[in-house]
């Protein structure tokens, strides 16, 4: 039985968990002798208060969803990848590949031409670790930050060397042919009569995520390969039992995991730089590890915790803007909101469960589960867990 | 009897909640110096939780702890040490590289340098084997003896620390017969010498064998507390469940029909090289059991595998007269499964479950490819398996009857009446069932055994697989004892007893049958 209700689970840790991090923050901000109330409005202001701000928090949070499905597929088939940055890369080149030889007669066709590409590239680019992990037993945490470093070597050749146009000094393709550019929340604005800043925000690839958040929970709990996934995940010795491939499932769930960090690249490479440069995945690969810690792995908490995401950078790039706070020290807020939502969920859990605890035993209600008609027995709690201590 | 000696431990009113769990209810309990006392009772009536706190692993909510007339408090394991208090767990704590000396005095060294610690150890372990008749070569590593050898050093390490009251969990879970009496030998001697020794059992039969006093747990309560000598199994069944039992199953006699399965010289080798199948062959017979006794760990679980698709082997299995492919494309699971192969396996929480999932997620596990459990190309007809779950949970009494809950939070037997329940209702032409009781409680076991029966009766081929002796003998119909990867011999259960079989499990070669 679960010790705490479920709406405890999945909102009041993260939400005690950042606030614990904003009042850190809030410390830090106070250390250098700036604000931490005007801070806090700036990033607001800045992330939420207006249409730009809007287009660039969902620009990020675009990202984030894709790096945070990565990462939660994976660890529902217990693996742990943390190569979305590598994979995401690659999806950057397939997307320029896709764009920049082939004539698409129109952006939506283009779109779909590059999602394919993206996601190929990013899902091969995950099925080596897989391949490696599942059958010869090399650790996939290893491989995947290996692989990282491969991808990010791989494309630094690719763009000084193949794909540079000639004559050109800085390591990145040729744009695009213009006719593929993505539609974005501000044009769409324009054509609507609003007047509306700078182009180069959210663009319908955020569409695209959303679909993605809502496709990966159907392929979890509504497909025959996504119960495979989770059962793999859950039990390897009782997958075996039940005739689960270990290592069909792990090269699969690995190729959906990297597919979807490609897929990221969709919003990076075609819908904002509409070229691929060198680092077009600015770490949100690694966002996506927090971005899943904190979504519980479920879509629609990796929706939400990239939202959340989306509003830390877009803030933490204003706050840089107006304020005399240095960008080194963003970095450290989004760090401490990663460390407290992430790694520590624990500190925050164990206390709020015993206080669930606590608060239960006066009246002792049932538990989550309805009692058993007759004898209640508490079968599966002390003695299981005596015998392991 | 009037006593003036204090008695050795004395519990009062002492309660432990988990949660809303109420694990133990104001229990009070009286043990006398030098008495074997027993605890029985079913799985999570208590009894672990109980011997914890007196351990020192959990802290009772309420009540207090005696150890000979003080009053004493037990924050840790060592506290309980330092009062004179040894456990000896069902699952050993031994380092497994480690030899003998070293595990004994891992925990109690005198000082920074093992030298002296080692020397010293070494003379009190001689007096000690020499004081209760226990024999053990200090210098073994653990891997490479006999669990049996192991639980007496389990019983050194708690006499090293000079321990006077003795807890045992399960003792005898892993041991043959003939290693059970042994222990119970000592258990004898150390009574002698004045120890007191608390043994923790579901087993009716050691509890009259070897107890003076016994107390029984029903649902974190002490119900009774009885002289052994005045009470009958059946007494003490009744009390541990609350309601009279059958401890023998009814057997109609056996209606063998065609040749079902065929294995012929199985032969497994693990990872490391180790042969843990070497040669084995039988048949089973439609409306037959055949029950396959053995210490565990003797390629029973290894067996199983095999014929359950998931271990590779080299030798012949014929299902219906068809030969199965044991290393190839069709030397999975899913294809014993098609075959007419359910499996109910040894360990319910490492295989026959995914404990985190729901009853109905765990009831299509295994046959989740079943096309009844489809609604189109793409999804899981998750409506159909709910149905289906609750219907196979009402005809198997599983309690509580409710689909959406996850397994984990079943109780020992109901989590078995639903692997149960998934594999039975197949109707397979062999069931391969593994420890099928192994910890659940007596009314459940009545209801598994009767299930089994069932099938056979119904004409089915089960291989039965269980280091209960006691489930071997009332259930099959024929008998085969493994030992070391081999079948060291067939009996019937009407023309043998448990020390034949005793001896067969330790591998003192029987003649073919």
């Amino acid at each position: 039985m679960d010790i705490m209700p479920k709406w405890a689970e999945v909102f009041l840790v993260p939400l005690i968990s950042l606030i614990l991090a904003a009042i850190l923050s809030a410390v830090v901000i106070l250390a250098i002798g700036e604000n931490p109330i005007d801070a806090v409005s700036i990033m607001i202001k800045g992330s939420v208060l207006s249409v730009r701000g809007w287009g660039y928090t969902l620009y990020y949070a675009t990202n984030f969803i894709f790096t945070g499905l990565c990462v939660a597929v994976a660890f529902h088939a217990r693996l742990f990848n943390i190569g979305g940055e590598g994979q995401a890369a690659l999806g950057g080149l397939g997307v320029a590949l896709a764009l920049l030889f082939i004539p698409w007669p129109h952006w939506s066709i283009a779109l779909a031409a590059a999602t394919v590409a993206a996601a190929a590239f990013g899902a091969l680019w995950a099925l080596i670790p897989a391949y490696l992990q599942a059958a010869r037993g090399s650790h996939i945490v290893i491989t995947t930050i290996m692989f990282n470093f491969m991808a990010s070597g791989l494309l630094n050749y690719l763009l000084s060397n193949s794909l540079k146009p000639i004559g050109q000094s800085d390591p990145a393709t040729a744009k695009f042919n213009a006719a593929f550019d993505l539609p974005t929340l501000n044009g769409v604005l324009t054509q609507m009569g609003y007047k509306a800043a700078r182009d180069d925000s959210v663009n319908i690839t955020f569409l695209v995520a959303i679909a993605a958040c809502f496709a990966v929970w159907f392929l979890l709990w509504r497909t025959r390969l996504g119960y495979q996934i989770r059962a793999f995940g859950q039990s390897e010795t009782a997958a075996k039992y039940a005739g689960i491939k270990p290592v069909r499932i792990t090269m699969i769930a690995m190729m959906i995991s990297g597919g979807l960090a490609g897929l990221m690249a969709i919003n990076t490479v075609m819908g904002e730089q509409e070229r691929l440069v060198l680092n077009a995945v600015e770490g949100a690969g690694f966002i996506g590890i927090a971005v899943a810690l904190m979504g519980r792995s479920h879509p629609f908490g990796v929706f939400l915790a990239a939202l959340l995401f989306g509003f830390l950078y877009q803030g933490g790039a204003e706050l840089a803007l107006w304020t005399n706070i240095p960008r080194e020290l963003i970095v450290v807020i989004q760090a401490l909101v990663i460390l407290f939502t992430g790694a520590l969920d624990n500190m925050v859990r164990m206390p709020l469960e015993r206080l669930f605890l606590r608060l239960r035993k006066p009246e002792a209600p049932p538990p989550t589960a309805p009692p058993p008609p007759g004898p209640t027995r508490p079968d599966h709690t002390p003695e299981g867990t005596v015998k392991e201590a | 009897m009037p006593d003036t000696q204090p008695p050795a431990i004395e519990l009062r009113g002492i309660s432990k909640a988990f949660g809303p769990v109420q694990a133990n209810k104001d229990i009070n309990l009286s043990v006398k110096r030098g008495a074997i006392h027993g605890i029985i009772g079913e799985n999570g009536a208590g009894k672990s939780t109980l011997m914890s706190i007196l351990y020192g692993f959990y802290k009772a909510d309420k009540g207090e702890i005696l150890i000979s007339g003080q009053i004493t408090h037990i924050p840790d394991s060592q506290a309980a040490i330092a009062a004179g208090i040894g456990m000896v767990f069902q699952h050993f704590k031994l380092v497994q590289n480690f030899t003998v000396l070293e595990n004994v005095v891992l925990g109690a060294e005198d000082g920074a340098l093992l030298g002296p610690s080692l020397s010293k150890a070494r003379k009190e372990l001689t007096a000690l084997a020499a004081e209760y008749g226990l024999d053990v070569d200090p210098d073994a590593l653990i891997q490479d003896i006999g669990v049996g050898m192991q639980q007496r050093v389990e019983i050194l390490k708690a006499l090293y620390r000079q321990a006077d009251i003795l807890i045992l969990d399960e003792p005898t879970g892993v041991l043959t017969p003939a290693e059970a009496d042994q222990l119970f030998r000592i258990l004898g001697r150390l009574k002698e010498e004045g120890k007191t020794i608390v043994l923790i059992t579901h087993k009716l039969r050691e509890i009259m064998e070897i107890t003076d006093t016994v107390s029984v747990m029903r649902r974190g309560e002490m119900t009774a507390t009885v002289e052994t000598a005045t009470t009958s199994p059946e007494a003490l069944a009744e009390l541990m469940v609350g309601r009279k039992v059958l401890l023998r199953v009814e057997k109609k006699p056996a209606k063998v029909g065609a040749l079902v399965l065929e294995v012929r010289d199985l032969k497994v080798t693990d990872d490391k090289g180790v042969q843990k199948l070497r040669g084995i062959s039988f048949d089973i017979r439609a409306g037959e059991i055949l029950g396959l006794a053995g210490v565990a760990g003797n390629g029973q679980s290894e067996l199983l595998e095999v014929l359950g698709g998931y271990q590779k082997a080299k030798g012949t299995i014929r299902m219906n007269g068809e030969e199965i492919d044991l290393t190839g494309r069709h030397s999975d699971a899913q294809s014993r499964r098609a075959r007419g192969i359910a499996h109910v396996p040894e360990d319910r929480h490492r295989e026959g479950l995914i404990l985190e999932f729901q009853a109905w997620e765990n009831m299509a596990f295994g046959y989740h490819n079943d096309p009844k459990y489809q609604k189109n190309a793409l999804m899981m007809d998750n409506d159909a398996i709910r149905a289906d779950t609750a219907e196979k949970m009402a005809r198997f009494d599983v309690r509580p009857p409710n689909p959406l809950l996850a397994a984990k939070s079943f109780s020992g037997g109901n989590q078995q009446k639903i692997v149960l329940a998934r594999e039975i209702e197949r109707n397979p032409d062999l069931l391969l069932i593994g420890q099928p009781t192994r910890g659940v409680d007596i009314g459940a076991i009545e209801f598994i055994h009767q299930q089994i029966m069932r099938l056979r009766d119904e004409g089915k081929a089960i291989l039965l697989v269980s280091v209960e002796l006691e489930e071997i003998m009332s259930l099959s119909d024929r008998i085969a004892v493994m030992f070391d990867g081999q079948i060291m011999g067939e009996r019937l259960p009407e023309k043998t007893d448990e020390k034949e079989l005793g001896l067969l499990m330790a591998g003192m070669a029987g003649e073919a049958a």
